[in-house]
């Protein structure tokens, strides 16, 4: 069976951001598309890869990504590559000089900002690469727009001869709105020209190519101010002026729709004359940008007189909740706060790990052990930093846990001489830009243990598949790398490579307490699955006989979420000592039967659940 | 609620995996069927590992900001009883809140950091608010299977909104029809038994 065909032309769908750049991707004749995943941007390669006629891949990091971008683009075919912001620090060398090559088939790069940060480590505004790297930026303000803009962004690349920067954000990926799609025009690939004061980028051919980068900027500034990109929404409330850009926009026109609104669909260069001119009419000129000042500080270094983070929050999303207040305080007043229900108190939920996932054993093993300095990643491993484990001491970017480890092994005084410095990160981490790391230690004589765990897939934004999974974008078979092995080619002896199962307690507490005293490098790989893949086979679930449990909260500490604490006591020793008991249930609906939180169990009140059907079971509750 | 110029606005909230994006999707084609411009909007930070999930929908003549703001939800969909607690403030005084009374109880609260509060259904009335509370998770159970929780809410809408509760159940029922038409059924059946506890507890309230 194929996949469902493309919606026909002139459909109107509801789509998602993400969805609607993908349709404009494939509607623009775009032959290669290229991306590492990243929340809030996963869903366009996702999304593509339904879709025929164009090669799209899963990339190991957003460098490559970008340059396998560049390199289709260099044989003239259209191209997209697709990131989230910090994907693009992580592309940003590739990026800086392909902006003075330029390009040959329009080159897309769409970078999804996590404004508001539901899910990342910071809240970086990749509009500043378009300043950086002087190239053109567009941000679509809705699905509608990201899929018209993603559609113009081609145009442009290819007027311009250069990339173009779509740049989303949480609230545009994530938002589904009605969008009307059109027809796909397919593009034949001009040819790849041998070129080499074009394409080898050393100094001598380099050096001319600048000017040229100058005066595309100056043509793309004429450029936005007449684009239809940028269009004005003339209002008759001439006493503040609005300058907005991206999910902003709409916003401010859901708060003031009746003052005038300029419109930055192209927002880099910005269109100065136009906005002067608004200046000009209006008694304040508001710019509502998420999140930092950039309009703001252009529009002052030319003299235009502009309020902005001055009366706006510096940080997460404009809404209208709070644009209103802002702008009335503006204007010398109060606004009135629409009446609401009070806010009530309510537990944090933050995310957990999942019933059963590989992990867990990992982190409740290096709970129970000391002296541990645990240098960490970004992946749902990261949640070991939580609670009950609290085993992770950092994160700060994509394979860092390696550089750090070794950092803190040279680094480190008396005060942390008899700690042990171990490392964890995932497999999907480790093809990113661990390995390089693990290869500075190896070469550079660290002493770290590295705990890397293979559960084959990128598991915090989805599952979705990478080399270390054995398959493609298209799910289909591909090329497995063997985590042993290549860890071996970067250094590590043999004997300090471990294969573990997860699950088995006992052995990873061997492993990790007889590597962690040999100071040399090792590797203890763990090869269990994440359970969000198709595959995962759940086994018999588990139950606690209520007599047996004798609250002692060891399973707790496994932290499984399918274990309920039922009730607390407080006991009092003999020796007067008071000690706090928890007893248990397990959710055995929810149990896959790992048999993780067995082995603390003491008691062995820990036992299979003779399958039952789900209304018994709550019947015998 | 009418269906006049005005933007309709629901909340719908729950935690990851719970179906609430599924649920607000199904909800929004059913506007969309009748001409409604809509938008739907989640915050679902990291949904997939059991967080806070809420999905907006607004939906009326032209929605231009995806974004409900505190004071503008007309009805509130609390997935999990807690849950519909945490978000009571987005609502305009005297709006509606469906919510189920099934509780997932998160590890923080397990190890005794936090407590689940005692009885979120009764905290919500005393806000003055229209509430409709019911055992989702038991109605779908009886049905055999904990997943049709989200077709249940959806009935318990389906007499709440703008439009009449046959559009939604149509809606419902195509988005099963066109992937799993074996379970078009017991849909039906799960969309009727939502629908009918919210009817049974307004009489005996
Ligand atoms: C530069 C960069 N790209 C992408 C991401 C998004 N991201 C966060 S963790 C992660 C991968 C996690 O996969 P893995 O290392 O296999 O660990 P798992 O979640 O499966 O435990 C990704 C892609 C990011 N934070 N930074
Ligand atoms: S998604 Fe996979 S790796 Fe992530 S917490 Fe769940 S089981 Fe673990
Ligand atoms: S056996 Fe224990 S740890 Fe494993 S899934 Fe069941 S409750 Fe969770």
């Amino acid at each position: 069976m194929g996949a469902p065909l493309p919606a026909p032309a002139a459909s109107r769908l509801f789509l998602s951001g993400n969805e609607a750049v993908a349709r404009a991707v494939w509607e623009a004749g775009c032959k290669v598309a290229a991306a590492y995943p990243g929340t809030p941007s996963t869903e366009i390669l996702e999304e593509l890869a339904h879709y025929p006629d164009l090669y799209a891949e899963w990339s190991v990091n957003e460098k490559v990504s970008l340059e396998v971008a560049l390199g289709a683009s260099m044989m003239g075919a259209r191209a997209f590559c697709a990131m989230k912001h910090v994907g693009l620090n992580v592309a940003s060398d590739a990026l800086m000089t392909m902006t003075v090559t330029g390009t040959e088939g329009g080159l897309v790069i769409a970078v999804a900002d996590d404004v508001g940060m539901s899910s990342s480590q910071n809240e970086q505004d990749s509009r500043y690469w378009g300043r950086f790297a002087h190239l053109p930026v567009l941000e679509p303000a809705d699905a509608q727009e990201a899929y018209a803009m993603t559609k113009a962004a081609f145009e442009l690349a290819e007027r311009h001869r250069c990339p173009v920067i779509v740049r989303m954000t949480t609230r545009i990926c994530h938002v589904k709105g009605r969008v009307e799609v059109g027809e796909r025009v397919a593009a034949e690939p001009s040819g790849f020209t041998k070129d080499a004061r074009r394409w080898v980028m050393v100094p001598g051919n380099a050096k001319p190519r600048l000017p040229l980068m100058f005066e595309r900027e100056a043509a793309l500034a004429a450029e936005a101010e007449t684009s239809g990109l940028n269009p004005l929404y003339d209002g008759n409330a001439l006493s503040v002026g609005f300058v907005a850009s991206g999910p902003a926009f709409m916003h401010v026109r859901e708060a003031f729709p009746d003052a005038p609104l300029l419109k930055l669909g192209l927002s880099c260069p910005l269109p100065l004359k136009k906005i002067r001119a608004l200046a000009e009419r209006v008694q304040h000129l508001v710019v509502v940008e998420e999140t930092e000042p950039l309009v703001e500080s252009e529009l002052k270094a030319a003299g235009i007189a502009c309020h902005g983070k001055d009366i706006l929050p510096r940080l997460g999303e404009l809404a209208p909740d709070v644009l209103r207040p802002a702008i009335a305080r503006l204007l010398g007043g109060e606004a009135a706060a629409p009446a609401h229900v009070p806010a009530q108190q309510v537990f944090p939920r933050p995310p957990t790990m999942c019933v059963a996932c590989p992990h867990l054993g990992v982190y409740y093993t290096l709970s129970q052990m000391r002296n541990l300095i645990i240098s960490g990643d970004i992946g749902c491993y990261t949640l070991g930093a939580g609670h009950p484990w609290n085993a992770l001491d950092t994160c700060i970017s994509m394979g860092a846990s390696m550089g750090m480890a070794l950092g803190m092994d040279k680094g480190r005084g008396a005060a942390d001489a008899n700690k042990k410095v171990v490392a964890v990160i995932g497999d999907s981490t480790f093809l990113h830009m661990g390995m390089q790391g693990l290869l500075d230690i190896t070469y550079n004589r660290g002493n770290v243990t590295i705990l890397l765990l293979d559960n084959r897939a990128v598991g915090m934004t989805g599952g979705q598949d990478n080399p270390g999974t054995g398959r493609d974008l298209h799910g289909e078979e591909a090329q497995r790398v063997d985590f042993a092995k290549l860890c071996e080619a970067l250094g590590v002896k043999r004997e300090r490579i471990r294969v573990v199962d997860p699950y088995q307690l006992p052995v990873l507490f061997k492993a990790l307490r007889e590597e962690t005293k040999i100071e040399e490098p090792s590797v203890i790989i763990t090869d269990r699955p994440c359970v969000l893949i198709d595959h995962y086979q759940p086994t018999k679930p588990y139950l606690v006989v209520d007599e047996r449990c004798t609250g002692c909260g060891n399973c707790v500490e496994v932290g499984c979420p399918a274990i309920h604490v039922t009730r607390r006591e407080t006991e009092v020793k003999a020796s007067g000592k008071e000690v706090e008991l928890s007893f248990v249930r397990i959710e055995t609906s929810a149990c896959t039967g790992c048999g993780l939180c067995v082995q603390p169990c003491a008691p062995e009140a820990i036992v299979h659940a003779e399958p039952v059907h789900p209304i018994q079971f709550l019947r015998k509750q | 609620m009418t269906a006049s110029n005005k933007t309709t606005n629901i909340l719908v909230c729950g935690t990851g995996g719970q179906g609430v994006m599924t649920a607000t999707e199904i909800l929004a084609e059913a506007a969309l069927s009748l001409g409604f411009d809509a938008k739907k909007t989640e915050v679902a930070g990291m949904s997939q590992r059991s967080g806070v999930v809420t999905s907006h929908l607004r939906f009326g003549q032209q929605v231009l900001s995806p974004q409900i703001v505190p004071g503008e939800a007309d009805l509130l969909v609390g997935f999990e009883a807690a849950e519909a607690l945490r978000w009571v403030h987005m609502l305009r005084p005297g709006a509606v809140v469906l919510m189920n009374v099934g509780r997932l109880v998160p590890p923080v609260v397990n190890i005794g950091l936090f407590d689940y509060p005692d009885d979120p259904v009764a905290e919500i009335r005393a806000l003055g608010l229209d509430v409709h509370a019911f055992d989702a998770s038991a109605l779908a159970l009886e049905l055999g299977n904990i997943r049709l929780g989200n077709t249940v809410m959806l009935g318990a809408m389906a007499d709440r909104l703008p439009f009449p509760a046959e559009v939604l159940r149509e809606a419902v029922l195509a988005r099963f029809a066109s992937r799993k038409p074996q379970l078009v059924d017991v849909n039906r059946q799960a969309f009727e038994l939502g629908r009918r506890a919210v009817a049974e507890e307004a009489l005996a309230a």
